[in-house]
């Protein structure tokens, strides 16, 4: 059996089906969202500290940002 | 334990789904229960690469079930003393823990997890200009309350589509854009671009050509087939990302 790739080893390649053009006045480039809904539209790359739960450093990131919800992609064990 | 930990910011919480699915990276310190030989325990920690069986442990979130995942590659670092660092990449829910014991019941000796460290969650890694701590987060969100300016914010958060970089892409069609909002399933005519190495049955990200997460959808197509469609639905839209009315409405509604 092959080696399987991890996801990020994968290389992909756009191939392109038909030509067409995106109408500037509708949505954002994601870098250019204006700053509220860039903010609830984000992820944050969190160097997690030893000692608490992965849980509990997302309740101080929702804290200290004021916001209503946030989640966090897999738990590190405390 | 530390290292990356994608923090996800209300609307972004749904892209979670996509970055359970992209693989993690470890640096672990591994203690042997006695001495085993460094080409020993290089040899055994080889024997894990490619797909293992773990069964949860007792202090787990899911079901204590056996279930098979996938461990990219495990390379040995250093040893000193009973002391064994290595480093691993694998599937999203392969626990550390149970694999350390485990090499240590092949080895003989016996070893337990002493320490771990994630230097990679999908997309997200460490070494690079974007990983903060939580530090650096109040103190640029201060920053940015007090000045407003917007390169402040972009220096801690980034947008979800970052999440979702390792996720195939599929391109499509101001004009398709507002029906998936609406929840409809992606059809032929709607795609214009879209990434090799699609399966039938993947997630992708569905995208519009200014870049912004629409959806992520899983596919009834390959990439191949997908090119070669001129009509049919092309992927089953299972969670929206962008708001409804973002594009405009320019589809017909169905007869009742």
């Amino acid at each position: 059996m092959p080696k399987s790739l991890a996801p990020w080893e994968i290389e992909r390649k756009l191939m392109v089906k038909t030509e067409d053009k995106t109408n500037v006045r509708y949505g954002h480039k994601p870098e250019e969202r204006p700053a509220e809904e860039y903010m609830r539209y984000g992820v944050i790359n969190l160097d997690k500290p030893a000692g608490p739960t992965s849980h509990e450093v997302a309740a101080w990131v929702k804290r200290i940002l004021n916001l209503k919800q946030v989640g966090h992609g897999g738990t590190l064990e405390a | 334990m530390t290292g990356v930990l994608p923090v996800t910011l209300e609307e972004s919480t749904k892209t979670v789904q996509a970055l359970l699915h992209s693989g993690k990276e470890y640096v672990c310190v591994m203690k042997l229960h006695s001495d085993a030989s460094e080409k020993r325990v290089n040899e055994v920690l080889k024997e894990f690469e490619d797909t293992i069986y773990q069964r949860p442990p007792l202090r787990a979130s899911v079901k204590r079930q056996l279930r098979t995942r996938k461990i990219y590659y495990i390379d040995f670092l250093e040893k000193e003393e009973r002391n064994v660092l290595f480093q691993v990449g694998c599937e999203g829910g392969t626990y550390i823990r149970k694999l350390c014991y485990d090499v240590g019941e092949v080895l003989g000796c016996g070893a337990h997890m002493q320490e771990l460290r994630r230097t990679r969650a999908g997309p997200f890694v460490e070494n690079s200009e974007t990983f903060v701590t939580l530090h650096d987060v109040a103190y640029w969100f201060i920053e940015w309350q007090q000045h407003k300016d917007e390169s402040t914010l972009r220096k801690f958060i980034q947008p979800m589509e970052t999440a979702l970089t390792l996720v195939p892409k599929v391109y499509i069609r101001d004009s398709a854009v507002d029906a998936i909002c609406h929840g409809a399933n992606l059809t032929a005519p709607g795609v214009l671009s879209l990434e090799t190495g699609i399966n039938n049955g993947a997630l992708v990200a569905v995208l519009t050509l200014k870049g912004e997460a629409i959806a992520l959808a899983k596919t009834f197509a390959s990439t191949e087939e997908i090119l070669n469609m001129e009509h049919g639905v092309v992927a089953k839209t299972e969670r929206v990302l962008l708001p409804r009315g973002t594009y405009p409405r320019v589809w017909k509604s169905g007869e009742k």
